[in-house]
């Protein structure tokens, strides 16, 4: 009875590797443009907005947490970024700006979580909202233009042949699962998510690294807000709409419980690359967008349908 | 001749979970009016035996009579209807409702069939009358929510929910396990009553005097098995004793030989308003310090403050002569003064983690540079102190949700080990464990004086207060009222006496 836990998390991890497998094997036949590096590379780069939103949303489930308000994070960098850029700001000096505020905007969340104790849920709802609406003021609701050059290259530059917002992705999970397995920070979360009374009676200073979440949430959604823009060549008041539930989703289809304490970043990655070729799929395949959002929904409930029946067989 | 008299009957029950035996010929009986204690170990089956009769666990083998007939329930919901209700030791009521809705729950009355209103004033009416029925209207009322109940309240709600599905045969699993004793005579006396209107009742308890003031039959279980059933006024405890551990029990306690030497900790005037007041306590190294009490007197409260787990009014600590501030339990570890709580699921363990991580969790100081674990030591020095605290596991990479209580108690002990305390609170070290893992423990509890350590124990069961410590502390309402020492720390009435807050 042991190593149930060791098993169980291998055994779903050859469970999302099959799926993957199997969604390469099956579109390869279904589309000739499937596995043309061209493709490839696209779907990489589409992964890498939704996986750096994942990294930091996983570490605020992990804790039993959830961050609703990563969308207008990407918003308000954006829109820093290109009025910045537009004044003739250092490309620099935009994205350290933009940066943070957007971590300022995350401890604010933190603050009101971990210190107020406001429910995550509502805090980071009202921030959404709160967020949005910044970003469409200081925009008066029009994009801003980055010509930029060298701050577009975030966005649509390479290193090599390889595209540098694929380059960051890497980056930012290869700390992530540093940061997680190696370091006692790492482990504080997933006490915290397992039982903070406990972890607090152990000496845990469990209100600083539920802000840390936060604040690491953040983070991640801002470089996501820079690489949007940079890609897109403009600062977008709208941009970000809707990202936190693609994140959850790629959170919660890697096995990570909602409810904090067990889960991995390793997960989360499968589950961001396999809501990626899902979606890449659908549009090479001609799948109506509308269609897609109903197979995304049932691709939800189908991850933590198993994980639970899963769990159901240990006891 | 008896045997027709019997409402229920269970003989050769047997159940196995994935190749683990759990029940292997279990047998139970029970008379109107007549009741039942069911004794054993932690782990001997009672909980398996309790709900194979509920319907919730299916049996492999044996069979279940109900008023002479064979039934095989395959819900509690159809054991409830048949008769049969159980009082869990967790209570677990819907706290926004009323007394009347949760008695009621899922059987509301319309107030017109077939809409979705309910008549609460029948819901009411009907609550009344049992309440009156049973003597417990001066307790509690049908209109009175659940949230502003305390436990032994909670439990005349659930004994009120139990006899209006008319049961015949009421389990009650460690009833008195967090009622005071003013509360426990409450429950005694409705017991009384409930056997007047012939309930059967099932008792399990780990209180010998519990067992022989209430008791008509006694029956005792382990590992699994059926081991005997005795009239209590034919058998003696030491005799039931000696059928639930199946050896002859060894002379009580061990004897804390240790020399007291100096003061390691002082508490000056702690005060936390409403909770407790002016406490001021002394413990030496290698000294256990028994601090009791009624439940509500204040203890773990003053404790947890102590660790700058809850937080304090006014007071001082006085480590080793030089005054500290607490203000967070981070501080308490960094000045080596370590609780092990009571509650193992709430406070002292992280169940959905491992064994290693629970132990480390407290103690990255040692095990760890600059924020980066030092893995292979942590793994190491895990293992080591899991072992030596002679944890029952496969590995330390084990969850710590999948061990038996007297095992995470280990795994808490081990963790607590690690932080090198001066000082050890352990907060009812064997509360939920078994006798073989209590006698481990309290060995334990005397290596660690030998090491120096000065232990605070807090223990409501007056035989391991006056067994263990060398100084007893007596709280009530929040104050200290009283400090006995030597043969005065022996005697259970003026402890006793104390507790109630009496001079």
């Amino acid at each position: 009875m042991a190593k149930r836990k060791g098993k169980g998390a291998v055994l779903r991890s050859f469970a999302l590797v099959f799926v993957i497998i199997a969604i390469i094997i099956i579109m390869s036949f279904a589309s000739p443009v499937f596995m043309t590096s061209k493709n490839i590379i696209n779907i990489i780069r589409q992964i890498s907005i939704n996986g750096i939103i994942a990294v930091g949303m996983t570490f605020v489930i992990l804790t039993g947490g959830i961050d609703l308000s990563v969308g207008s994070v990407v918003a308000i960098t954006s829109v820093i970024c290109g009025y910045l850029l537009e004044q003739g700001t250092h490309w620099f000096l935009a994205c350290l700006a933009a940066i943070l505020i957007s971590l300022i905007f995350g401890a604010f969340n933190g603050v009101m979580i971990a210190y107020v104790g406001f429910q995550p849920f509502i805090v980071t709802l009202a921030t959404v909202t709160v967020g949005s609406g910044i970003a469409l003021v200081f925009s008066d609701g029009k994009p801003f233009t980055i010509k930029n050059e060298s701050f577009l290259a975030i966005g649509q530059g390479y290193v090599g042949s390889i595209p540098i917002p694929i380059i960051i992705l890497l980056f930012v999970v290869a700390i992530g699962i540093i940061v997680l397995k190696t370091t006692t920070f790492g482990r504080y979360v997933f006490a915290i998510g397992g039982n903070k009374n406990a972890a607090k009676l152990s000496g845990v200073r469990t209100r600083r690294v539920e802000l840390m979440v936060y604040v690491i949430s953040a983070l991640c959604a801002s470089i996501v807000g820079l690489i949007l823009s940079a890609r897109i060549s403009s600062g977008q008041p709208t941009a970000g709409d809707g990202y936190e539930l693609d994140a959850i989703a790629a959170t919660a289809i890697g096995g990570t419980s909602m409810s904090g304490g067990v889960g991995s970043l390793t997960g989360t990655v499968f589950g961001f690359v396999i809501l990626g070729l899902v979606t890449n799929s659908m549009n090479l395949l001609n799948i109506n967008s509308f269609y897609q959002q109903i197979v995304k929904g049932m691709l939800i409930i189908l991850a933590v349908f198993l994980d639970m029946t899963s769990k159901g067989k240990k006891r | 001749m008896e045997d027709k008299k019997y409402v229920l009957e269970a003989t050769g029950l047997c159940k196995s979970f994935s190749g683990v035996t759990v029940l292997n010929g279990a047998e139970l009986s029970i008379a109107s009016g007549e009741l039942h204690a069911l004794m054993g170990e932690n782990g001997a089956g009672k909980s398996t035996l309790m709900k194979i009769i509920m319907g919730i666990y299916t049996k492999d083998a044996g069979q279940v009579c109900l008023n002479g007939q064979n039934v095989n329930f395959s819900s509690a919901r159809e054991a409830l209807d048949a008769g049969i209700s159980m009082i869990h030791q967790e209570l677990s009521p819907i706290p926004e409702m009323t007394v009347a809705e949760n008695v009621y729950l899922g059987r509301e009355g319309k107030k017109i069939k077939g809409l979705p209103f309910v008549n609460k004033k029948e819901l009411n009416r009907k609550t009344q009358e049992l309440l009156n029925e049973y003597e417990l209207s001066e307790f509690i009322r049908p209109d009175m929510k659940m949230k502003d109940l305390n436990i032994a309240q909670t439990q005349m709600m659930e004994i009120i929910k139990a006899v209006s599905y008319n049961s015949t045969v009421i389990i009650m699993d460690e009833p008195t396990s967090s009622l005071s004793e003013k509360e426990t005579n409450v429950l005694f006396s409705i017991i009384d009553n409930l056997k007047k209107k012939n309930v059967g009742i099932i008792y399990i308890s780990h209180r010998m005097e519990e067992v022989f003031l209430l008791a008509d039959r006694v029956s005792v279980l382990r590992d699994g098995k059926f081991i005997g059933c005795a009239r209590v006024d034919e058998t003696t405890p030491e005799e039931l004793i000696n059928m639930m551990v199946g050896r002859e029990l060894e002379g009580g306690y061990p004897i804390n030989t240790t020399p007291k030497g100096d003061v390691v900790l002082e508490l000056k005037h702690f005060t936390r308003k409403g909770v407790f007041e002016d406490v001021n306590l002394k413990v030496h190294t290698g000294e256990i310090l028994g601090l009791t009490g009624l439940v509500g007197a204040g203890r773990s409260e003053v404790m947890r403050a102590l660790v700058g787990y809850d937080p304090l009014d006014s007071g001082e600590v006085i480590l080793y002569g030089k005054p500290i501030k607490i203000k967070h339990p981070k501080d308490a570890v960094k000045n080596h003064i370590i609780m092990a709580s009571e509650d193992r699921k709430t406070l002292g363990l992280i169940l959905s983690r491992s064994i290693k991580e629970n132990i480390s969790v407290q103690n990255f100081e040692d095990l760890s540079s600059a924020g980066f674990i030092n893995k292979p030591k942590e793994k190491k020095i895990c293992c080591e102190y899991a072992e030596q605290m002679t944890t029952k596991m496969n590995g330390i990479e084990d969850v710590a949700g999948s061990l038996s209580g007297g095992n995470q108690q280990k795994v808490v002990l081990a963790k607590c080990m690690l932080s090198d305390p001066k000082v050890l609170i352990m907060d009812e070290p064997t509360r939920g464990i078994d006798v073989g893992a209590k006698a481990k423990i309290y060995n334990l509890m005397l290596e660690m004086t030998k090491l120096g350590i000065a232990i605070i124990m807090i223990s409501s069961e007056m035989p391991e207060v006056i067994g263990m410590s060398d100084r007893v502390l007596i709280m009530a309402g929040g104050k200290i009222t009283g400090e006995l020492e030597g043969e005065e720390a022996k005697s259970q009435q003026t402890i006793l006496k104390l507790a109630l807050g009496g001079n």
